[in-house]
């Protein structure tokens, strides 16, 4: 596959379709600066900050933006809480449809045919392969995102975080966690 | 004319395990990155539209045995061919042989920035208002589209309640074609389980929900 794209970027670079060093700068831009780090600041957000959590509620869009992370594939967004007897998971079995400025691109997982076939059928298998096991009573939503909005997970609040501060509640959010493949992780784990 | 998506996965059998992968660099290949970046430059110049993308790779003959880039860099090239922006010539030679297309745009690293900041928002200022309100029962239109299409196989035929109403946005069916915007009304449209997969013996207390234009409902 390297000489293929390298054939295509020379024929798109010398026909000047594509400027090389904008080509650097997208890659720069997902590989190091835009990623679930930002998405975990929004979590931890909205676990010390009520009235954040509740705009994050009424316009995820408007709340995210505030925070520095919109644009593409993030235009419209949309955080479905989690809660005691409640848990959400997003998929996109169309393609790939991800909310990029909150949590980077996505893992090869989440594009695969195995996630996208059996997330709307299967939920509890798929957790199972992450490891995660809900109560039977719990009830699980899928959200397959269909259009362009995008979904972002806001998971449950580990117990025995009460004295943690936002940016340490933060290093607990795990990207699965804002999938709902995973849970955020238990204070013990933070250091 | 029959159009068929390989890209419409949901609820298709499939018993491989998913595999968890550790967070840091999205990319396993340098050559993955320049696809990413090829593909959303290229988008950016106005040639065509996402939904235009999005039919250019479901519709590959391969889509199920290529990679997620892979996916992409087939569907790049498609489009390239399709708008006469590169050769079959040039690509077997690697090299231009063909003198340039002008471009609507052609993204400027000084506008990178902005651009990905801008994105390209769906949302649109329409006429009239919703046909369904939220709570109605509606019914996702049972046949197949001859086009590009968000509506899933899994749900159609299938009734499920209207749960939010998100605006009135680009309509993919239109667009993909080349036949402008023509935004409608799009709901969250949320299906119980035994709706879509029938009683089963283990129940997993689960309800989906997609994101359904208008044109893709009726009453139910």
């Amino acid at each position: 596959m390297d000489l293929r794209v390298r054939s295509l970027e020379t024929i798109l670079t010398q026909k000047g379709y594509v400027d090389p060093a904008a080509l650097d700068l997208l890659i720069d831009t997902y590989q190091t600066r835009v990623g679930p780090r930002n998405g975990a600041r929004v979590v931890a957000r909205a676990w010390v900050d009520p009235p954040f959590a509740e705009w994050l509620r009424a316009d995820g869009t408007a709340a995210i933006a505030a925070m520095g992370y919109q644009g593409r594939q993030g235009e419209h967004l949309v955080a479905v809480e989690n809660s005691p007897g409640r848990h959400n998971l997003v998929v996109c079995t169309l393609c790939s449809c991800y909310p990029w400025p909150v949590l980077g691109l996505p893992p090869v997982w989440y594009k695969s045919a195995p996630y996208r076939a059996r997330a709307v059928r299967d939920p509890r298998g798929v957790l199972a392969d992450f490891g995660v096991q809900l109560p039977p009573t719990t009830e699980i939503r899928v959200w397959d995102s269909t259009a362009e909005v995008r979904y972002l997970v806001i998971p449950e609040r580990p117990a025995g975080t009460d004295h943690f501060d936002e940016a340490d509640l933060a290093k607990l959010v795990t990207r699965d966690s804002m999938i709902g493949t995973g849970l955020a992780r238990p204070p013990a784990s933070a250091a | 004319m029959t159009y068929r998506s390989l890209a419409d996965l949901g609820g298709v059998p499939n018993e491989q395990p998913v595999v968890p992968e550790p967070e840091g660099n999205p990319f396993h290949a340098h050559w993955e990155s320049r696809v990413h970046a090829l593909t959303v430059a290229m988008g950016a110049t106005g040639c065509w539209n996402l939904d235009m993308s999005r039919a250019a790779r479901e519709v590959l003959p391969d889509y199920r045995s290529l990679s997620y880039y892979q996916i992409w860099f087939e569907g790049l090239q498609r489009l390239l061919l399709a708008h006469a922006l590169v050769t079959v010539d040039e690509l077997a030679a690697g090299r231009p042989l063909a003198p340039a297309r002008a471009l609507p745009r052609v993204l400027a690293a000084d506008r990178v920035a902005t651009t990905l900041a801008a994105g390209a928002p769906t949302l649109r200022a329409v006429a009239g208002s919703p046909r369904y309100a939220v709570g109605t029962q509606v019914r996702l239109r049972p046949e197949a589209a001859s086009h590009h299409t968000r509506l899933p196989g899994y749900a159609r035929g299938r009734r499920g309640i209207v749960e939010r109403l998100l605006g009135a946005h680009v309509y993919p069916d239109a667009h993909s074609q080349g036949l402008g915007e023509r935004p409608q009304w799009l709901y969250t449209v949320v299906f119980s389980e035994p709706e879509l997969w029938g009683e089963r013996e283990s129940p997993q207390q689960l309800s989906v929900s997609i994101d359904a234009w208008e044109p893709y409902l009726e009453p139910a």
